[in-house]
């Protein structure tokens, strides 16, 4: 158990100091599906701030958003709307697609 | 349609694995097959239901259900997980000390299988969903290409079945004596991570802070889209960029199951099977 209880610890050190940079301003974004593709295809979000993306899936079939980057994945139903919160960020470029369109539905997230 | 084979293919794979696995583990149980197999039917019926109401669970919790719905069976799953591995613990001894096949089977025939069948069922639930609802996006564009994206859909469906079964088989190559503890072991980690991927639709959903979006990257080295990757995400939970949440979760899982396991052992037990002290 000791093994385990260290590495716990150094995790939770490690979790603590990328915490402690999270700020608690929110901010919100909107986009559209529209024949299985995102626009604005590319977010321009502030660093540092929780975000709130609304999706909005115009086409009559379903999507599922998903994000290996941002560690997010939403079905979003034939003329459907979903809320999706992500960040904190730092500064980078994050990569989003509609897994059932991966081929044309795509697009990314960039933190300034 | 190589492209619908893909997708299927990758949806399948993570729950074929943990039917692997669980088939695994209760090898030699008398009735195991009864229990995974109303497993697989409850769980593929459950994806159909929820596929169907995929739009009004959404709009459950202001818009949060479907992550709360993924995040509440998610954590059913690891309480299972977590009992079996429990249980097994405080019998499994027992268990290895039995000697033959019949002295295992009888010895083994009280575990509680139907914790294994709601894992099965959760895990073909979760991936199952997705499958029917992209399954049914290729169907309701009616374009004529939707004959040929369902054989591709039907292809990745074998293929990912085809994995399970190679799981499954290629942990029967492990000597019977040392089984229970290599399935132990997969099914604490299968629950870390399953624990992990909870708490994310909870980050998500608003509800438990990230703790920092992402702890590392190794994306550069193993990215978990690529199919090895998935196929890691499924069996020790491996995320290439971690959120401070997810790891939190992940390793406290593993010290409270590792430590629940390590008390249930040195509890004493009532059975008759044990040398009772002189009296």
């Amino acid at each position: 158990m000791r093994p385990l209880g260290l590495g716990l610890a150094a995790v939770l050190a490690a979790v603590f100091l990328a915490g402690a940079r999270a700020g608690a301003v929110e901010e919100s974004r909107a986009l559209t599906i529209k024949d299985h593709r995102f626009d604005p295809a590319v977010l321009e979000v502030p660093a540092g701030v929780k975000v709130k993306l609304t999706v909005r899936n115009l086409d009559s079939t379903p999507e599922e958003f998903d994000s290996h980057a941002l560690n997010r994945e939403k079905v979003i139903s034939g003329g459907g709307e979903a809320q999706i919160w992500i960040g904190p960020l730092d500064a980078g470029s994050y990569d989003f697609m509609g897994e059932y369109h991966a081929d044309t539905a795509l697009g990314k997230v960039i933190a300034k | 349609m190589l492209a619908t084979t893909i997708i299927v293919f990758r949806e399948v794979l993570e729950a074929a694995l943990i039917v692997g696995i669980v088939l695994a583990a209760s090898k030699g149980v008398a009735g195991r097959s009864v229990w995974v197999g109303a497993g697989v039917a409850c769980g593929v019926l459950a994806a159909g239901a929820v596929a169907l109401f995929a739009g009004a669970l959404s709009e459950l919790a202001q818009g949060m259900g479907q992550e709360l719905f993924n995040a509440c069976i998610l954590f059913a799953a690891v309480l299972m997980l977590s009992w079996h591995v429990v249980w097994m613990g405080r019998h499994g001894r027992e268990m290895a000390r039995e000697v033959g096949a019949v002295g295992r089977a009888v010895a083994g025939g009280a575990r509680p299988l139907y914790v294994l069948a709601v894992v099965v069922g959760i895990a073909v639930l979760r991936e199952g969903s997705e499958v029917v609802l992209f399954l049914y996006g290729i169907a309701a564009q009616g374009d004529t290409g939707a004959l040929a994206q369902l054989a591709g859909g039907a292809l990745g469906l074998a293929a990912g079945i085809a994995v399970g079964g190679a799981m499954y088989f290629g942990l029967l190559t492990i000597p019977q004596r040392h089984l229970f503890s290599a399935t132990n072991g997969l099914i604490v980690l299968l629950a870390a991570g399953m624990a992990a991927q909870a708490a994310d639709f909870l980050v998500q959903a608003d509800v438990l802070p990230a703790l920092g979006q992402q702890v590392w990257d190794t994306s550069w080295l193993l990215s978990d889209k690529s199919i090895f990757g998935r196929v890691l995400h499924t069996l020790i939970g491996y995320v290439d960029r971690p959120s401070g949440i997810q790891l939190t979760v992940y390793f406290a899982t593993i010290a409270i199951i590792a430590t629940l396991s390590k008390l249930a052992g040195h509890a004493p037990q009532n059975r008759a099977a044990r040398p009772s002290p002189a009296e």
